[in-house]
């Protein structure tokens, strides 16, 4: 527990570089593969996203967690090329199974690459490790966890799709944090002071349970997971399958009413 | 030819002259927005100090606010719409729109979020502070001031002075009423009689000496009662112009109606009291002025003439293909200035509506082609482009194409005005503003925005009496109510024709009712009687005006004429016939009238 609270939830720039040179880091890329061999970091392994969605269950995880060299005391920083959203994911996911040495790097791939900072296309050769497992079902929220726990006092249930999406439709007693307003223009999130009085106006903060879904796979709401830990929220929740889940699932939706707010938009 | 070969770094771009932002103020909000929620700021105050900064209430719900930012005299560099893009993406709903008076709109905001914004404007020194309230409004200049062929002058200066006196000054923090000025260039781009004070720059030949002045109206204004101002006198000198604001001011606080919401805009006291009568007031209270406060208090008016460059390119364009509509977009969109060589380009927007994307590309469109380094907004929910060269028009155009800005007939008839209506405001009966946007896209549909006999002609729509959109000065207006059959209801214009804001301001005169999804029908039709029934080298414009003045000699004679021709467009059809009909824009289930608590008076 306390190894966790010295983990910072992104890794800066030169940080990486460094550890790249200390070969005492694993870097994830979680583009796509194509994306992948034409550049990435160096020593970076690929796991696209959607290889990791295609079958997430923890056995599974542990074997591609294992096969990219890693064990319980590897440091790994993941990084995408969307703001960070998908590289969120497969952290938390790596989290969940009981690994406790993963931050995200601060910035996407472009911006890396826009900075004229190394980058080269050879794949790394990878010896295999054994990783434990050790679930926290703590940073896990199902949709049944949602049902049940609606009651409860202390509860911040956080949508972060877009505000119109939101105000369509969206999980009864929710708020909205639409995922644009975590990030900086060159880092996918706000410096902590920052993003602190933002959260602290908008009531979040303290002691309550706080719960992010976004649309469909947990990216949006991953991203926002990451964002409430870095101003050291303790007790915060991802629900995974969000808000296409929930939907499938017909439950209760709220909705803003009696106005035509998509007449407003441009698109 | 590739975007990139083009990108080039800009270290030279002009700022701004003047941070209009208080950073405390966003502090200060958010604080007083906690207490509120705690219960230690009762809702009158807090409403009214919300307005004061910028942030109306929205449309049934009072979690979310619209925040109004204001940009005197309609300034806007490429760094400011840079940080209102990405405000637009966090806080709101992703797009922002330009309004009417030079303002530009934030939507959805939550009311937590809106000190971050205010924050976030700080930042490029921009304010929303007084946008809404009884304050003084933003300052409004036209946006061709300073490249009009037919001004005497630029009154750009005078305005953003006008601004930065009012701005936060003690006089103008709780008048009866919102307080309004717009400068313009010329009699025919400004809107100067509908407006609490309203200014055209001239000039006089003073002992061989050419002084400077304005001509000044007073007492106009929209709403749902409309007047038209009146001329102070028949020459202001620009010394006088601080003081005339001043004295206007003082006699509309010290008289103007505090206790009759309905009634209270400075129009209504001026009507009340008489003009002439007002007319001695205001130079009584002019000459106390000037008398007391000579010395001390001046306009602080920067007359440094803008840097006037043309950005670089390192890229040869030459032998680049034209695309497609170019000299349809030329023709409608483009004005050439008074300076040779350069022109300003009007950017329209559907209802005055535009993404955050849009607007990031548009900053950067802004430093690659406008030699002043800043755009302008104008009257139309529109954005003003000026010097740009005419040999960048074409690379200009392409570059619009691309980003979905080219849209042609920005100075025509097919850029019609739609207030926000249901889509956010409190008080609309009507979807207005999708309907502004559906005859759009039906006008350009039809190639009307290239008929020179609509050119000059204008529809505005207002989603009720309030007149946000300004319809009553529309060649066609209209503003929105509900309709009823037996117990069904469906959403309903009042239409009004020939109104016009030039040198023969006259408001439209009423002519009948029509069903929201019969509004387009019934606009085509007057444009058929209308060519049916035209001279030789007449406008749609000048045909109504003979009309309403009971000049017209040809069948269709009046107004009656013009409804009798209406008349069976107007039917209502059964809900089995047609249930398309009982329902409004933008809405798929049937039509009801629904309002909350307005705020326009607080
Ligand atoms: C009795 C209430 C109101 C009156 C009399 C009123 C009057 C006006 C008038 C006359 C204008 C046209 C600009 C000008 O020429 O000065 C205007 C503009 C505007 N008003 Fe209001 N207003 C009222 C309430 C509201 C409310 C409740 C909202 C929504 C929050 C609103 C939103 C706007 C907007 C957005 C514009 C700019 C038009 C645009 O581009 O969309 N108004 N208002
Ligand atoms: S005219 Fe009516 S509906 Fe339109 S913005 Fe004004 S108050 Fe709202």
């Amino acid at each position: 527990m306390s190894q966790e609270k010295t983990i910072k939830t992104t890794t800066d720039i030169d940080s990486l570089r460094s550890e790249i040179r200390d070969k005492s880091v694993r870097v994830i890329d979680v583009r796509r593969e194509d994306d992948y061999k034409h550049s990435h970091i160096p020593t970076a392994v690929n796991l696209p996203l959607a290889n990791l969605l295609s079958d997430d269950s923890p056995e599974r995880v542990l074997k591609l967690v294992n096969a990219m060299g890693i064990d319980d005391e590897t440091r790994v920083v993941v990084y995408d090329d969307t703001f960070g959203a998908l590289a969120s994911r497969v952290a938390w996911t790596l989290e969940y199974i009981g690994h406790s040495g993963v931050s995200l790097l601060e910035t996407t791939f472009s911006n890396w690459k826009s900075l004229g900072l190394e980058n080269d296309n050879n794949i790394p050769e990878i010896q295999s490790k054994e990783h434990s497992i050790h679930l926290k079902p703590e940073i896990l929220a199902t949709s049944n966890y949602l049902e049940t726990s609606k009651d409860k006092p202390n509860i911040i249930l956080i949508d972060n799709r877009e505000r119109l999406n939101y105000l369509e439709q969206h999980i009864p007693g929710a708020i909205s944090l639409p995922y644009r307003t975590l990030a900086t223009p060159d880092k996918i999130l706000r410096p902590k002071e920052d993003m602190k009085r933002l959260l602290d106006n908008r009531g979040i903060s303290g002691n309550s349970e706080i719960i992010t879904y976004c649309g469909s796979v947990g990216t949006l709401s991953g991203l926002a997971y990451y964002a409430l830990k870095s101003v050291g929220l303790p007790n915060v929740k991802l629900y995974v399958r969000s808000f296409k889940e929930w939907k499938s699932l017909e439950k209760p939706i709220a909705k803003q009413q009696d106005a035509h707010y998509w007449d407003l938009s441009a698109e | 030819m590739k975007v990139s070969n083009l990108k080039q770094s800009h270290p030279d771009t002009p700022k701004p002259k003047i941070n209009w932002a208080r950073i405390e103020e966003a502090e200060d909000f958010a604080n007083t927005v906690k207490l509120f929620r705690q219960g230690k700021y009762d809702e009158d105050s807090f409403r009214r100090y919300r307005l004061q900064h910028g942030a109306y209430g929205t449309r049934m719900t009072n979690d979310y606010a619209m925040v109004r930012i204001k940009l005197p005299a309609g300034e806007v560099y490429p760094h400011q719409l840079e940080k209102i893009s990405q405000l637009s993406e966090q806080f709101s709903i992703g797009n922002a729109h330009f309004s009417t008076r030079e303002n530009i709109q934030l939507h959805w905001v939550i009311l937590e979020d809106v000190s971050e914004i205010l924050r976030g404007l700080a930042e490029v020194g921009l304010t929303s502070r007084e946008a809404c309230g009884n304050s003084v409004r933003n300052v409004m200049c036209s946006p061709l001031s300073g490249v009009c062929p037919d001004e005497e002058f630029d009154s750009t200066p005078y305005a953003l002075a006008t601004a930065r006196f009012f701005l936060r000054n003690p006089l103008s923090q709780n008048l009866p009423r919102k307080f309004k000025f717009n400068f313009t260039c010329c009699e025919k781009h400004g809107m100067v009689r509908m407006v609490d004070v309203g200014l055209i720059p001239q000039t006089r030949d003073l002992d061989g000496a050419i002084q400077k002045g304005f001509k000044i109206f007073l007492g106009g204004g929209l709403g749902n009662k409309s007047f038209v101002g009146y001329q102070l006198e028949e020459f202001t000198p620009e010394e006088d112009l601080l003081y005339t604001s001043i004295a206007v001011i003082r006699i509309f606080d010290r008289l103007g109606d505090r206790k009759n919401m309905a009634r209270n805009r400075m129009r209504y006291l001026v009507n009340d009291m008489g003009w002439e009568k007002f007319q001695n007031l205001v130079l009584k209270e002019r000459a106390i002025v000037r008398a007391t406060q000579s010395v001390i208090t001046r306009l602080d008016i920067d007359h440094t003439p803008s840097i006037i460059k043309r950005p670089i390119r390192i890229s040869d364009e030459s032998g680049s293909s034209i695309p497609d509509g170019y000299t349809r977009w030329l023709k409608t969109n483009t004005l050439k200035q008074k300076q040779a060589e350069y022109s300003s380009v009007f950017i329209t927007l559907e209802a005055g509506d535009i993404t955050s994307n849009q607007i990031t590309s548009l900053a950067a469109i802004i430093r690659e082609f406008s030699s002043e380094g800043h755009a302008r907004t104008g009257f139309l929910q529109n954005i003003a482009l000026r010097y740009v060269h005419k040999d960048d028009l074409p690379l200009l155009y392409s570059k619009l194409l691309t980003v979905g800005l080219a849209k042609s007939g920005a100075l025509t008839m097919a850029a019609p005005i739609g207030c926000s209506g249901t889509t956010s405001c409190n008080l609309a009966l009507t979807n207005s503003h999708r309907l502004a946007k559906e005859i759009q896209r039906k006008f350009l549909e039809l190639k009307l925005d290239q008929d020179d006999d609509l050119c000059d002609s204008s529809i505005k729509i207002s989603g009720c009496p309030n007149a946000c959109a300004q319809h009553g000065i529309a060649t066609i207006g209209f503003f929105g109510g509900g309709g009823r059959v037996g117990k069904e209801m469906y959403p309903n214009y009042q239409m009004s024709l020939g109104g016009r804001s030039d040198g023969e301001t006259i408001l439209g005169a009423t002519c009948h009712r029509i069903p929201a999804k019969r509004v387009i029908p019934v606009i085509l039709k007057i444009i058929e009687l209308f060519k049916q029934n035209k001279k030789s080298d007449d406008t749609l414009k000048d045909w109504i005006h003979r009309i309403i003045n009971g000049k017209e000699d040809s069948e269709i004679k009046s107004i009656l004429d013009i409804r009798k021709a209406l008349d069976l467009l107007t039917i209502p059809p059964t809900k089995e016939e047609d249930p398309d009909f009982y329902t409004d824009y933008g809405s798929d289930s049937s039509y009801h009238t629904k309002t909350g608590k307005g705020e326009c008076a607080a």
